[in-house]
């Protein structure tokens, strides 16, 4: 195992390969786009929410590292079908997760397969790379114009 | 040590043993240091003289008329004899300290531009450009009202001269260009442009931030009103860089900072200023930094210039060669006789993903905009992996960083 294979596992480098719901939605009803001026990672996240906050469909697009490409192409498998109230809470976990937030319990959370950019936070120059997408999906969801990370 | 054999002028074993950051460990590798085209490693000589200079000679300057202020003041003040030789100025009242090249750029743009340059006037930048030679000059014409033109960069990464002097007219006010591209390397004809931005009545400006520490400067030779550059890209410590500008026109200039130490005479009615170079240096001067900078030009110029730049020129083509040889890899600039640096991408493998990778074999590069988000957009690429290379590098290293490549456009595929 090198430094940085525990970064690149497999599913990672697999859903930067051939991300998934990567595509331009005509029909959403909240987009937003994200941008992370440290690298010049752009990404557009479309949401189409139905009746009682349910998330119908998500897709992704744009350019970025393979580590802020995998996390949109995964975050919108995981979402899809899911509440937008979902949404939030699982977005507060994984960026608990990733910023190593002492208050974080991976066995209590609700991440799934999300669970696997948990190496992310040996990394601290790339945990914007991860959060790029979640923060762009809060920003569409509050119809905020335009979403940095923080 | 197989080809650093055929370098015979400079001893690598004994030069790198001269920078302690050389021998630290990554994990089970040593460091191999590629990235000194943003913050270049200091010797011991620029460790060690500043802590003989802080444990035993330090006092402030300009100040007190005690013996150790006033020896404190006579080496800050010989240092500008230091770099004026070191760079061909003509006299050390023409060296101003700076912070950095950064700082130096926002001193002309502030006290020449502001105070010479009106609506309608233009001003010439390139391309090629780091932000510190794009965002003083767009502030100033925002303020102003001048106009911003900038000269093209050609595919292989040089300037497009005829477009240069197309550019050029009687409005033109200042040409503000770089020695030596961060992100290209490409060594620009600084004398040839500055003769023809003169001809046409504009000041020249040149940004010499990743010339100095890899090229002999002459800039009597060059003949620009101004050149920059900053101390640590050169071996020396941050916070103190350079601005030489020729004296009679530093003379018309407004000061950027006001305060201690620039003036003749304070009265609640007014104050009169100190001529160059004080008049640029208010408030107590990054002292100790203006020392370890001098120590870094002893250094440089007890190796020689002439024996760094062969040195690098042959680490360069070894490097070049080298990825060249990967099919997948497009180097970023290829204009013949550049400097040391090796931008490139690869198209399956992002930037910061490539400098993770190779952080994980212990090599050090960097991953980005390198500053230079207008040269990206030029090359139509978000970001770029940068290899820059000093004389203390090897070409053991250099077949390091082409392994590490190797793997990363494996793991991607």
């Amino acid at each position: 195992m090198s430094y940085s294979s525990d970064l690149y596992q497999q599913v990672i480098l697999d859903h930067n390969r051939k991300p998934r719901n990567f595509f331009a939605m005509e029909d959403s009803t909240h987009h937003c786009e994200g941008y992370n001026p440290l690298c010049g990672d752009k990404i557009t996240v479309y949401l189409k929410v139905g009746n009682g906050g349910v998330i119908e469909d998500i897709s992704f697009n744009g350019s970025g590292c393979a580590i802020s490409k995998s996390s949109a192409s995964m975050m919108t498998a995981f979402l899809k079908g899911k509440t937008i109230d979902t949404a939030k809470s699982v977005f507060e976990s994984f960026h608990a997760m990733v910023t190593d937030d002492p208050g974080f319990d991976q066995a209590k959370s609700n991440l799934g397969k999300l669970a696997i950019f948990e190496g992310v936070r040996e990394y601290p120059s790339r945990i914007k790379c991860a959060t790029l997408s979640w923060h762009t999906l809060i920003s569409a969801i509050d119809d905020k114009k335009e979403a940095q990370t923080e | 040590m197989k080809v650093d054999a055929t370098i015979r002028e400079i001893d690598i074993e004994t030069v790198r043993k001269d920078f302690p950051v050389l021998s630290v460990k990554m994990g089970d590798n040593s460091i191999a240091y590629l990235d000194s085209g943003a913050t270049a490693q200091k010797p011991l000589a620029v460790i060690e003289r500043m802590k003989e200079f802080d444990s035993h000679q330090y006092a402030t300057v300009h100040r007190g008329s005690y013996r150790l202020g006033e020896e404190a003041t006579q080496i800050f003040e010989s240092g500008r004899e230091t770099i004026a030789s070191f760079i061909g100025a003509k006299q050390g009242r023409e060296i101003v300290y700076t912070s950095g090249a950064t700082m130096s750029i926002n001193l002309v743009a502030y006290g020449y531009g502001r105070k010479f340059i009106r609506r309608g006037d233009e001003i010439v930048i390139s391309d090629m450009e780091h932000h510190a030679n794009i965002v003083p000059w767009l502030k100033l014409c925002e303020e102003t009202g001048a106009v911003l033109k900038v000269i093209p960069v050609t595919e292989t990464g040089e300037f497009d001269e005829s477009a240069f002097v197309k550019l050029l007219s009687a409005r033109t006010k200042l040409v503000s260009i770089t020695h030596v591209s961060n992100v290209l390397g490409t060594v620009n004809r600084v004398k040839e442009l500055s003769a023809l931005a003169h001809s046409a009545g504009a000041k020249v400006l040149v940004d010499g931030a990743q010339a100095a520490p890899h090229m002999k400067i002459d800039v009597s030779e060059i003949d620009s009103d101004f050149y920059v550059f900053s101390g640590h890209k050169m071996y020396g410590p941050t916070g103190v860089g350079v601005l030489y500008g020729k004296y009679d026109l530093l003379e018309t200039m407004d000061p950027l900072l006001t305060g201690g130490d620039m003036i003749e005479r304070v009265t609640f009615a007014g104050a009169t200023y100190a001529p160059p170079p004080q008049r640029f240096e208010a408030g107590t001067p990054p002292i100790t930094q203006v020392v370890g900078l001098c120590a870094a030009i002893d250094y440089l110029s007890a190796i020689g210039m002439e024996t760094i730049e062969e040195r690098e020129r042959e680490l360069l083509e070894y490097g070049s060669d080298l990825l060249r040889k990967i099919p997948q890899v497009r180097i970023i600039g290829t204009a013949p006789g550049k400097a040391a640096i090796l931008s490139f991408v690869v198209d399956s493998v992002h930037p910061h993903d490539m400098v993770t990778i190779l952080d994980g074999e212990g090599v050090a590069v960097r991953g980005g905009h390198h500053c230079a988000q207008p040269l990206m957009d030029r090359y139509n690429i978000p970001a770029a992996t940068r290899a820059s290379l000093a004389f203390y590098n090897t070409t053991e290293e250099l077949d390091r960083l082409s392994a590490a490549i190797r793997k990363a456009v494996a793991l991607f595929g």
